[in-house]
């Protein structure tokens, strides 16, 4: 069976609108906000809203409807939440296996490490690292998410201890690291209503495991290295045991076993995208931090290098939680922006904000350029005028996210958007000249644009990268 | 779920025995799902209140509908989601041999997967991806962390690329010949032959040709370079949309080399290229470049594109069924790869090979077989991986294990 005759059983691109519109109420109430039933239901579609957005949808008189929608809906990677409140974090609730079949949901959640033999003082440090970091990037905040709470003395009364020292000092959600059920328990009583991830049940402790998760209500980690049939058997115990929300670790081997670690991952997510396998749609969670168990005599500095490439590659094959023991910038920095790289989506072009930027300190006389509001337009003519250290001002003009030579040929980037985003940008009262440097690729634009705005047209490079260059050769200071 | 009674919590850390209290809250719930509710063990709290207990006489006639906890693992059985697919990558063969009518010490092969990138469950990876190293033909701005390894060979072509190889461990070399670019020295074709000639003596890998990205010029240079070096199938790096594209896959055919077709980012725009190509070139003289973007300037479209042009390759679309080349190098355009930030993401002499790895292993987990790169620790760190991979050895389990109570 192939990849594309599968996906027409189970895969979620095939659902249309009008599956959806069909279960309705139809009447076109506007409650949800939309213009009619038919519009609500391609929203529905594409993941933009949730169906609960229906009032009507909600009563007893639906309530059939609503539920075959659930089921219409459910994602092949169940969704499951760790911690409670504001503070909860949803993980999985994947619709697909590949991110451009729709788009990929809840990006990998990052838990950084903490231990009961650790000093008060270390695990503190820790926990304000891992909930400190933050890096501003195309104007998200990016964040860690969670605190993997290990014991590693097997001393129930240490681990509790240890787990109430770190909840009263963070809110992120945690996962509680034994596989010692008493110490395991131990931890819980510590926050039992904290809903805590359980890592994890194995094939000897699984009774034990469930018991805790049924009694405490938490999410519960299966733990089985490079045995799937093990790993599906025991899901299979512990849905039939009344364990709901599992999330599945294959294990994560570090060097000898990265391909059954890579290949574990890929079948599980193709069973449960392609095949329909419920026993294994369930989040996944991978474990970069093993590259510390085969560590030896290496500098901590090769094996927080060996931890942050793992982290990368289980990122990219599907992994829905990683835990790290690294809190180093250096290499926890490339992989919450690879998270947010392959959690974008897909469907919809990435987009800066229109208007005036500012680079350097311009005056009167420095240069005016513009470029579209493709994000990744944008940020590379940005990084190339930074670079160059010009000090010059940049129009950022309205083409609905779309770099500049295809705006430009599917009218998107246009004369009159230029002149209108020149008019409104101020920058006439901010510079004594009317010259405007336009990317090569909007060439075809210049007679009109000098035309529209009255302002005189320079043709800049096809690439941004030249434009110091250009600005060398090209720009003279206005008399 | 609310908290439990002090007394059950107690009783519960002395050896979980929960189990009687649970089993009769879920024969609770059995009964009231019958009766067409749905809820789940969160909601229990609520569902216990005294008017939802249901009537004695429903008790025995619903009893044997509860659920039983399993008290044995119940196996199932797990079948590998293999699939078949009706295509595959060409394979493309870079470099020649004495005997294969080039000078080359080695020539190597790429492409030929039948599997997605390293789904090894499936089927064996047919050939290991390379790794070209980058070489500057006259010296050009590198970032601090990359330029520490090599400036004792900064201008001297030949020396760099006898370092890439003996010392970095190339499989391949890329002599960039950015010096015959008309806005830099303009140098002429033999010129940038003579070069080319120097990087050939100096090692005996096969060598990428790189152009300056001057779309005629590059034509006038690869013209040359390719008859000079006849036979030696050399990667013509690259054959764009905007150059004479025809006359370049002739020269590049008539003396035996191979075209890397670069177009970007656009699936179309790659399989038009192709296209035009295929009027002069066998499927097996053409590697292509879908463009890489870096971490965090746009992988994710590098990724996606190149995981898609994989995927259809294998569905059976012959015109982006080529191996995949990627510069990587490209990883440095992000300023996160070199720039100084503050004391928390320190060091970039680790942070900016870190980025090149991750940009890396993103495209070798989408399909790629062949990198262009340049730090050497990133170079060393994804052959490496790729080693490991390749082995295919297994780790221990039991000892696997052991990470949750490890001490660091």
């Amino acid at each position: 069976m192939s990849e594309r005759e599968v996906k027409g059983k189970v895969g979620i691109r095939e659902l249309s609108p009008i599956d959806v519109y069909k279960l309705l109420p139809r009447t076109n109430c506007k409650e949800c906000g939309e213009e009619n039933c038919m519009a609500f239901a391609t929203k529905v579609v594409n993941r933009e809203v949730a169906i609960e957005k229906c009032p009507p949808l909600l009563t007893k008189e639906y309530e059939k409807a609503y539920r075959q929608l659930k089921e219409m809906l459910k994602p092949a990677v169940k969704e499951v939440v760790v911690g409670v409140g504001d503070h909860a974090r949803k993980i999985g609730g994947k619709l697909v296996m590949y991110r451009h079949e729709f788009t990929y949901f809840n990006p990998t959640a990052i838990a950084i490490d903490v231990t009961d033999e650790m000093s008060d003082e270390e695990v503190l440090d820790r926990i304000k690292r891992a909930e400190g970091f933050s890096f501003e990037y195309i104007g998200q905040t990016l964040k860690l998410d969670m605190v993997a709470a290990r014991s590693t003395s097997d001393d129930p009364e240490k681990f509790k201890t240890s787990v109430r020292n770190v909840a009263e000092n963070t809110n992120l959600p945690l996962i509680l690291c034994s596989l010692k059920p008493n110490v395991l328990e131990a931890g819980l009583m510590a926050v039992p209503k904290f809903r805590p991830l359980l890592y994890a049940a194995t094939k000897d402790n699984w009774k034990d495991m469930a018991e805790l998760a049924l009694m405490y209500n938490c999410p519960l980690a299966v733990f089985a290295p490079n045995n799937l049939k093990l790993l599906k058997s025991l899901a299979n115990t512990l849905l039939e045991y009344g364990v709901e929300d599992l999330v599945l670790d294959p294990g994560t081997f570090p060097s000898e076993g990265l391909v059954d670690t890579l290949n574990n991952f890929t079948m599980i997510r193709r069973a449960a995208c392609k095949r329909g396998d419920g026993l294994l749609g369930f989040p996944l969670i991978g474990v970069p931090m093993v590259a510390w168990m085969e560590r030896g005599e290496a500098p901590e500095e090769i094996v927080k290098w060996e931890e942050a490439y793992l982290a990368a590659m289980l990122i990219v094959r599907f992994a829905d939680i990683v835990i790290f023991h690294s809190v180093d910038g250096w290499s926890l920095l490339p992989n919450v922006i690879l998270r947010q790289n392959i959690y974008t989506d897909p469907r919809k072009p990435v987009a800066v904000e229109p208007g005036l930027r500012v680079f350097g300190t311009p005056d009167e006389n420095s240069p005016v350029m513009f470029t579209t509001n493709f994000a990744l337009t944008y940020y590379t003519v940005a990084s190339d005028i930074e670079s160059g250290k010009i000090n010059a001002y940049l129009i950022v003009v309205d083409s609905e996210g779309i770099a500049v030579d295809s705006a430009v040929a599917g009218r998107k980037l246009t004369a009159e958007k230029v002149a209108d985003a020149i008019k409104a940008s101020g920058i006439e009262n901010k510079v004594k000249h009317r010259k405007l440097i336009i990317p090569g690729k909007a060439t075809r634009l210049s007679g009109e644009i000098e035309e529209l705005s009255g302002w005189q047209v320079l043709v800049g490079p096809r690439d941004s990268s030249g434009i110091p260059k250009f600005l060398q050769e090209k720009w003279q200071k206005p008399a | 779920m609310k908290c439990l009674p002090k007394n059950d919590k107690e009783e519960s850390s002395l050896g979980l025995k929960i189990s009687p209290r649970l089993l009769e809250l879920l024969a609770r719930l059995q009964e009231i799902e019958l009766e067409d509710f749905e809820m789940n063990v969160g909601d229990l709290e609520i569902w216990i209140q005294p008017s939802a207990v249901a009537t004695p006489i429903a008790l025995p006639k619903f009893a044997p509908l509860v659920k039983v906890k399993p008290t044995e693992i119940i196996g199932k059985e797990f079948v590998p989601p293999v699939e078949t697919y009706p295509s595959k990558v060409v394979e493309v063969k870079l470099g020649a041999t004495k005997s294969e009518g080039g000078t080359r010490g080695k020539s190597v092969v790429i492409g030929g997967e039948t599997t997605p990138a390293f789904y090894t469950f499936e089927r064996p990876i047919p050939h290991s991806p390379v790794i070209a190293l980058d070489v500057f033909d006259m010296e050009v701005p590198l970032p601090k962390a990359v330029k520490m390894h090599v400036k004792d060979v900064l201008g001297d072509p030949a020396a760099w690329a006898k370092l890439a190889v003996e010392k970095f461990g190339a499989d391949l070399v890329t002599i960039h010949l950015i010096s015959v670019d008309p806005l830099l020295k303009d140098a002429s074709p033999k010129e940038a032959a003579k070069t080319v000639e120097e990087v050939a003596q100096a090692v005996d890998v096969p060598l990428v040709i790189g152009g300056c990205g001057d779309p005629v010029k590059d034509a006038a240079v690869f013209a040359e370079v390719a008859r000079t070096f006849a036979g030696e199938r050399f990667l013509i790096s690259s054959i764009t949309r905007d150059m004479d594209v025809e006359r370049c896959a002739k020269f590049v055919k008539k003396n035996g080399h191979v075209a890397l077709s670069f177009t970007p980012m656009d699936l179309n725009l790659a399989r038009e290229l192709n296209r035009r190509l295929y009027d002069f070139l066998p499927k097996e003289d053409i590697v292509m470049d879908l463009t890489t973007a870096a971490l965090g300037y746009g992988l994710d479209y590098a990724f996606t594109n190149m995981e898609r042009a994989r995927l259809a390759a294998l569905m059976g679309d012959p015109e982006l069924a080529h191996p995949m080349s990627s510069g990587t190098t490209n990883a440095w355009a992000a300023r996160e790869a070199w720039l100084k930030m503050g004391p928390e993401w320190e060091p970039r002499e680790l942070r900016g090979p870190l980025w090149e790895v991750t940009t890396a292993l993103t495209l070798l987990l989408a399909g790629v077989d062949l990198f262009m790169m340049m730090h050497p620790a990133a170079v060393k760190t994804l052959k490496d991986i790729v080693n490991q991979l390749l082995s295919g050895s297994s780790g221990d389990a039991d000892k696997l294990v052991e990470w949750v109570s490890m001490k660091i």
